[in-house]
């Protein structure tokens, strides 16, 4: 369709294929509930920016997916996280990473765009302006739940068997004696930046929106990586890799952060289209089969003419979306 | 010329055109003591991923420019330098932020891609690192220098005055009495990331590199922006902002940080290339004009081919470059 708002949310690409039914439900729960949300807002004639910053607001405060509540845990057992927020109208940017006392890291970045004379802001300094805005900060212990401590010691676990991580494991191989290590999917151990999907936790939070005066706006959150080295930094907060928007698209991006880094993922999607001329869905497409190698990630795109596209090459994609049209879909697999 | 090596460095873009003579003749001094190094290792045979660190520790080393020692100082008068590296041969790269007692941050980025699971830490976690891979650390004392506690007082007194910065001031509306403020260039005040140009440390130093066997190589450095809050993260350290390498081509930006990620500068270069066909010297100059907008910037790159390309829309940019056919030259305006 042309023309008209549209949504799209993503809760990670990289999902367990055995993944307990409820967790699913859970998950596609919480995705409706937010696309409900942004798409009740955009009705009424929100803002792109508004409405992306609102849904990944809800997906963080929410503990099922990697965000906010519910991040992935530090190698230290904190929480660390990182978001980013662009505005197509303008290209305007913001982003914080280390972020571990702020209950709603994509508001700080917004701020960070907004009442900051940087882009970027991160750790102390970022939690410094944090304090001086008078955002809402919490105890990092908010941000841990029992589930993902239990993750990361299945986590360390893993990680100290020291997986070859590209290469295909047969049953024979794995270690089946570590029960629920194992996810097998036709005899090869499916695996995601360096840990077996049962226990990887899908990075990232993303909300992509295009309103109805056709204005893009893309914002990204994460915990990351479970067991990342304290300091690590993923695609989500840097613009270009994990989230872009401009007049054409924006796009948020989910998956392993050093492959949708070199592959600069998020802007090439816009640059495809601006450069060589290609449609959205082309464009995500294009970016997801030949710029990743053998890289695994996911993204979501909206084009301001209403249009929605999304790709991965992973085991699943947490994401749903909306239209003016009166669509509305969830989907995992 | 098609084939052969080719060498670019850069000090940072945005120079005062008050520079003194003296200044001018120190930093060519540099410039042409590192590229004769750069050069000497590529006759040799060396690899452009071990030329552009090579050459960047120079930078750092030497307080001329905004890197290492020379860096520019925060509004807490301390350095957190950051710096990134990308070998063009698969995409690798590796970035540090918030790097505050290393005293090579380009080589810490190096490790990062190489040693650690991860393609970018930071702060506290990065030094972390740090130590444990033995690399040479000093106290942040060592990177400061007197010059540059001056220009902080002098950047702490412009900043306060709240210049808007994109407002052109005539003669009469400047602060002569603030000597040594204003450096007027045809009775506009010239400023640069919300610093008058006199007090502006022209941020970062890089070095693109094509070996002999075409393969391209790019790494940035800098201290950052003058006077700026505590946990900003620039461009230098953003693949595809401020860096980037890919089969194609490599580059490296330096000017005002937040134009530069808003236009994912290097990223841009290789994309016009590989998207929409441009050469080299055309894709400097589309991105120069086309994407910063009201943003102030500049850029080397270096292509397979051989090709060195340069651009700029900033009051100079210290530059210069070596190839194998024997040529060098150096420029600041």
């Amino acid at each position: 369709m042309v023309g008209g708002w549209a949504i799209a949310v993503h809760g990670g690409a990289g999902v367990d294929p055995a993944l307990p039914v409820e967790r699913q439900e859970e998950a596609r729960r919480v995705l409706v509930r937010c696309l409900t949300a942004g798409a009740a807002a955009l009705r009424a004639g929100a803002l792109a920016l508004d409405v992306v910053e609102m849904v990944v607001r809800e997906l963080e405060t929410d503990p099922v997916f990697n965000s906010g509540r519910g991040s992935a845990l530090t190698r230290k057992g904190t929480v660390e996280m990182e978001a980013s927020i662009m505005d197509g109208r303008g290209r305007r940017c913001g982003a914080v990473s280390g972020i571990s006392t702020v209950k709603n890291p994509v508001s700080l970045a917004r701020l960070v765009m907004e009442r900051s004379p940087h882009s970027y802001l991160a750790f102390d300094g970022a939690e410094d302006f944090a304090r001086k805005q008078g955002v809402e900060m919490v105890d990092n212990s908010y941000f841990i739940t029992e589930e993902n401590l239990g993750m990361l010691k299945l986590a360390k676990a893993a990680n100290s068997i020291m997986f070859d991580y590209r290469v295909p494991l047969t049953g024979a191989d794995t270690c089946r004696a570590s029960a629920g290590l194992v996810a097998d999917v036709g005899g090869e151990m499916q695996m995601m930046n360096g840990l077996p999907i049962s226990i990887y936790a899908p990075e990232t939070v993303g909300c992509v929106v295009v309103d109805s005066a056709g204005r893009c706006a893309a914002a990204t959150s994460t915990g990351g990586l479970m067991n990342k080295m304290n300091g690590r930094i993923g695609d989500s907060p840097l613009i270009g890799s994990g989230t872009y928007a401009c007049d054409a698209c924006a796009v948020s991006c989910t998956g392993e952060g050093e492959a949708i880094i070199r592959s600069t993922l998020a802007r090439d999607v816009a640059a495809l289209m601006e450069y060589k001329g290609l449609g959205l869905q082309e464009a995500v497409d294009y970016a997801v089969k030949e710029r990743l190698d053998e890289g695994k990630a996911g993204l979501i795109a909206v084009g301001r003419n209403g249009e929605v596209a999304m790709g991965f090459n992973t085991v699943g994609m947490f994401r749903g979306c909306a239209t003016e049209e009166g669509l509305m879909e969830v989907a995992i697999w």
